[in-house]
């Protein structure tokens, strides 16, 4: 019998290893696995690079393990916020690298690599600094950029429930980038609020179905 | 110079009339969100959230916030019955793919080639962020602007070439400021309206690129 559930956060993560790429969902606090975030504090794994849209906002969550100087290096579209002082420290002190990407080019890059693709050309960041040295080609009349994918080891998202097989549905905004990073890593572990019995999830209304996803945890274990 | 300037509920309530029933629309971070209070409530228009919703309506009552229904700002929001919920990549391929009727933007500065600089002044300690702005610049099939027509110091936010750094090239259609209403074409910048009691001149003196008379 297949089953994809951990009993404990601690478990779910233990194997994330130093220097790890780590990509964590949410939009600001939505969609943040905020206890998978906690139980990596805990496990101490280091060096390690983190994809997000953001880079943290406040005290908890990732803004948490930035403050406890565990990431080199961070992939997002938008790191500076009111609340943003643990990143923004580390970044004014130099320890920390920054790759900033367009929020549409992140999310783009991130479903390229769980869709196998090589790269895509895209119009967004055209004649930009952000697009400076990267391949560029007209093609029926427009200007495009080349870009990469993004793969990760690990992918921590925040689903409401879950199954066995790792079959999700999420709550209204706090999808965000959950189904794509699901996609783009090697071991998904997905934070949930419940986890259901078999059957319990419409098949018309799976949002991430099971093959994207390795672990599923409560979010109370 | 003349004192004569729509105000900012003036000028939000100037864009909401560009707005048209059906039309799929982003209003950016700042004051674009204000056009929402001006939309007509006869007039059935979708707003797109780059966060993952469609439908947006406003701000819920307090007490009524829901963490996980929020907005590109991060703000508290609500959804209209027959509203949608997706991931981000379908959200930027609205965008990107050209799905979105309108959407409206603030700006530092924007070009008489409709050149956008709205992300990064530039400033060598400024930590940048974009976040869905490259996107968006380029991401409907109308992009409008909405700015004060100058800085707070006087100098104009419409120039010849954008001395901030780009955040879209030759994106912008309409522009929407305190002083008047202008068209980029590719013949330069039409004016299509001026606030009351201002002249062409007063007008052409405040502006940092030619102007077209309509």
């Amino acid at each position: 019998m297949i089953d994809k559930t951990f009993e404990s956060l601690e478990r779910a993560v233990a194997d994330i290893h130093d220097g790890a790429t780590v990509m964590i969902g949410g939009f600001g606090n939505a969609g943040m696995p905020s206890a998978l975030i906690d139980a990596l504090i805990a496990q101490g794994a280091k060096e390690l690079t983190i994809v997000n849209n953001n880079a943290g906002n406040g005290e908890t969550g990732l803004a948490a393990l930035l403050k406890a100087k565990r990431v080199r290096k961070i992939i997002c579209s938008f790191p500076r916020q009111t609340d943003s002082h643990h990143f923004d420290a580390l970044y004014r002190a130099g320890e920390i690298e920054l790759e900033l990407t367009p929020q549409g080019n992140l999310a783009e890059r991130i479903r390229a690599a769980g869709a196998g693709i090589g790269g895509f050309f895209t119009p967004t960041g055209y004649g930009t600094l952000l697009a400076e040295g990267k391949e560029t080609r007209l093609i029926n009349g427009r200007q495009y950029v080349l870009e990469s994918p993004i793969h990760a080891d690990f992918a921590l998202i925040k689903a409401l429930k879950g199954d066995r097989w790792g079959n999700l549905v999420y709550r209204k905004t706090a999808r965000n980038f959950g189904p794509i990073m699901a996609m783009a890593a090697k071991v998904t572990i997905a934070q949930v609020q419940d986890v259901v019995a078999l059957g319990e999830l419409d098949p018309e209304v799976i949002v991430t179905p099971g093959i994207f996803v390795q672990r599923v945890v409560k979010e109370s274990a | 110079m003349s004192t004569h300037r729509y105000t900012r509920d003036q000028m939000a309530a100037r864009v909401a009339q560009d707005i048209q029933e059906g039309a799929y629309v982003n209003l950016g971070i700042g004051l674009p969100t204000k056009v929402a209070n001006y939309l007509p409530t006869d007039r059935e228009v979708f707003l797109h959230s780059e966060n993952g919703l469609l439908g947006m309506g406003p701000a819920p009552a307090e007490g009524e916030e829901d963490e996980d229904l929020i907005n590109a700002g991060k703000q508290p929001v609500t959804l209209l019955t027959g509203g949608a919920f997706f991931h981000h990549a379908d959200s930027f391929a609205m965008m990107r793919g050209g799905h979105l009727d309108v959407c409206v933007l603030g700006a530092f500065q924007v070009s008489a080639k409709g050149d956008l600089a709205n992300w990064h002044t530039g400033a060598p300690d400024a930590i940048p962020a974009v976040g869905g702005a490259m996107d968006l610049a380029l991401g409907a099939k109308q992009v409008f602007v909405m700015m004060e027509h100058q800085t707070k110091t006087g100098e104009s936010k419409i120039v010849a070439e954008c001395s901030y750094p780009l955040t879209g090239v030759a994106c912008v259609n309409r522009i929407y400021t305190d002083m008047a209403v202008l068209d980029v074409t590719k013949d330069g910048l039409r004016v299509l309206e001026m606030a009351p009691g201002l002249t062409f001149e007063e007008l052409q003196a405040a502006t940092g690129a030619p102007l077209l008379k309509g």
